[in-house]
């Protein structure tokens, strides 16, 4: 019985042993630039680059299946940031930049059913059942999640107006210099 | 001029900048005129640096001159006074001074052409005052920096007094072509700018005031000099005629020789900087308690038949101003402000505002430019450039979308003076490019900063989700047990019944 304990034991121990060498010697690694990719993306999965969420996209993005500017909701700035990241020159101009949208409800159809406030992924939207709901303006990303599901149609993106503390000056037409 | 005096002069003439042909005479020499009560005035919530003000007053109502209508919002933000008594007729969007086109807000007065001022509040001596109560005086008067930038002055004499400054300059310097506002203030009303001067002084607690004018305005050094002569704590120091001396930190340079850090303002130099046009203001409330409501514009440009200085009600509009002068031609182009850094004005239905020094209505010889052609090299715009930057190189940068690098290049120092576009022998729009690209910078710094909050909403709405399905596991168990309980209970009950039935 004794010589059957020390057995056992000794081979527990050599085995613990050979399998802790494995996972540190044959261990497959995250890719880390994904994680860093993912840091930089906006976090909030609104589903508007068609991939399931931002770790998805990130991960699109690191395996070159798709371009640093496949995120509308970080526009020009993520884009930049993404490609400094990934030390590739970025195109700009394949942002297809119509400006920011925000959601806004027209109060007079909005029926108070929660819906959109389920699918906001910033919590954007403000109601309780059965009270008419309202677009915290600052919080919303147009990702148009909230349009989807509203039985309604109260619900619908707006373009930003140009205001003048946000107006940008043209680039001078002919690129000289 | 003494001998030695241009001896001096010659030797500390800048080496930065360019020398426009100035274009300041007939307009400067002929006298103020008082532009007539238009029908309508629009005075715009936005007029500063800030915060735009508050209406406080209902279409419909009636106000007097010099009434409150709009008050300050934030720490940094100025009131809006009624230009003149009447009704105020809407408060609504109106096209701003400004190349976009874009509408801002303003409030429509209809004058009924009393004029009249409602009660005024002036103190006999405000010298008596404590500094803070002038700073409050010039708040509640809504005087804003007439040099153009339009700060709200309170702010910037709090801040001077703050930093403990001992030197205020006053900017004389008017050196954008066509201006002569601020020339003819001190031609005209000398005095009242020193009081307003030394009012400022007092505010700050400031030792001595400089007051640089540039020599290209005898009259003015000659008045100015006059007013300041029973008051030893303020100079007068003539300055070359060298665009851009009324630039705060070229004045600054070439009043003291003092360099304003790029990351600085002058406060942390020991300095502060305000207008001619500032202190007369200045004056005007302490003294006469009426607060900032007009100003003189100058009307001048190839396209007017009678150019001169105007004494305007804020709120008045580019065409009344236009019709009053009368006009040559058609105008090929609208400028409000100077030549080099006005703003080019979509039409002239846009109200001439507290900042406004000047309307230039230009005919196509005016601004008749040959078409750009590839940058040569020849490095005229680094001379030129009064901040020292490279601007063919930061030009080249963002003509290729390398807006980061150019910002490298000290971009965000760029002051927007146009000299480097001014002297470009390839007639290059080199300060267009840094306009583009400082505001597309801060667009993509906003919506960085709007990323950030969304990545900080979703993570916080992670939790918010965890916790809701924490709370509504623990509910659910807490019914669980409650129900257990009870039933239990029940049980209990009725075991004690079946017990008592059976005994």
């Amino acid at each position: 019985m004794f010589a059957a304990v020390i057995s056992l034991t000794l081979l527990g121990a050599l085995l613990g042993l050979g399998l802790g060498v494995a996972a540190t010697r044959f261990a497959v690694e995250g890719d880390p630039l994904v994680d860093e990719l993912i840091a930089l993306m906006p976090g909030s999965n609104c589903g508007q680059c068609g991939m399931a969420g931002c770790a998805a996209a990130a991960q699109a993005i690191a395996e070159g299946s798709a371009t640093v500017t496949v995120c509308p909701a970080g526009g020009k700035a993520l884009a930049t940031m993404l490609g400094e990241k990934l030390g590739i020159s970025v195109d700009l101009g394949d942002i297809v930049d119509d400006g920011p949208k925000l959601a806004v409800i027209a109060e007079e159809i909005c029926i108070g059913c929660c819906r959109c406030l389920k699918v906001c992924p910033t919590d954007a939207m403000i109601g309780a059942p059965k009270q008419i709901h309202n677009v915290i303006r600052e919080a919303c990303t147009g990702c148009g999640n909230c349009i989807e599901r509203c039985p309604t149609g109260a619900a619908t993106l707006q373009p930003v107006p140009v205001t003048l503390p946000h107006w940008v000056w043209p680039k001078p037409a002919p690129a000289l210099a | 001029m003494g001998l030695i005096e241009t001896f001096l002069h010659r030797f500390a003439a800048p080496r930065w900048g360019v020398h426009p042909d100035d274009h300041k005479r007939p307009a400067a020499d002929a006298p103020l005129r008082q532009l007539p009560l238009p029908e309508r005035l629009y005075l715009p919530l936005q007029q500063h640096v800030g915060q735009p003000a508050r209406p406080i007053v209902l279409p419909g109502q009636k106000v007097r001159k010099g009434q409150l209508v709009a008050e300050a919002q934030g720490r940094i933000s100025a009131p809006v006074h009624a230009s003149t008594s009447g009704t105020v007729a809407a408060i609504g969007e109106i096209t701003a001074p400004h190349p976009s086109g874009l509408p801002f807000s303003a409030i429509t007065l209809i004058p009924d052409g009393n004029d009249s001022a409602g009660d005024i509040d002036i103190v006999a001596d405000p010298f008596a005052l404590a500094p803070d109560e002038i700073a409050e005086r010039v708040a509640a008067a809504g005087i804003v920096g007439l040099g153009g930038a339009t700060f709200p002055s309170a702010a910037k004499l709090a801040l001077g007094k703050r930093s403990k400054v001992t030197t205020l300059i006053v900017n004389g310097g008017e050196c954008e072509p066509y201006l002569s506002c601020d020339d003819r203030i001190m031609r005209d009303h000398a005095a009242d700018v020193v009081d307003g001067i030394r009012l400022m002084m007092h505010a700050i607690g400031a030792r001595e005031a400089l007051v640089g004018i540039e020599d290209n305005k005898p009259e003015a050094i000659a008045a100015m000099r006059r007013a300041a002569a029973g008051f030893a704590e303020v100079t007068v120091r003539p300055v070359p005629a060298r665009y851009p001396m009324g630039s705060d930190r070229q004045l600054i340079q070439t009043l003291t020789g003092k360099e304003v850090p790029s990351d600085c303002r002058a406060a942390d130099v020991g300095v502060i900087v305000n207008n001619v046009s500032t202190a007369n203001a200045v004056h005007r409330a302490l003294r006469l308690g009426e607060p900032l409501i007009r100003r003189i514009v100058t009307v001048n440009g190839g396209a007017v038949w009678q150019p001169g200085n105007l004494m305007v009600p804020v709120g008045a509009l580019v065409s009344d101003l236009l019709d009053f002068v009368g006009l040559k031609s058609e105008p090929a182009r609208l400028v409000m402000g100077g030549p080099m850094m006005g703003s080019v004005l979509p039409h002239a239905q846009v109200p001439v505002v507290k900042g406004t020094a000047g309307v230039l209505a230009f005919n196509e010889d005016d601004i008749a430019t040959p078409p750009p052609s590839p940058c040569i090299r020849c490095g005229s715009c680094t001379q030129a450039c009064p901040v020292g930057l490279l601007p063919l190189e930061m030009a080249a940068l963002i003509r290729n979308d390398r807006l980061k690098d150019a910002a490298v290049l000290g971009l965000p120092d760029c002051i927007a003076c146009g000299c480097c576009a001014y002297i470009c022998p390839s007639h290059l729009p080199l300060v267009q490019y840094f306009s583009h690209a400082k505001s597309e910078l801060w667009a993509q710094e906003r919506s960085t900063l709007r990323m950030e909050a969304t990545r900080k909403l979703a993570a916080e709405r992670a939790v918010r989700l965890e916790r809701d399905a924490r709370e509504k596991a623990e509910t659910a168990a807490r019914r669980k047990a409650e129900r257990a309980a009870q039933k239990a209970a029940q049980a209990a009950a009725e075991a004690a019944l079946s017990t008592e039935n059976a005994a």
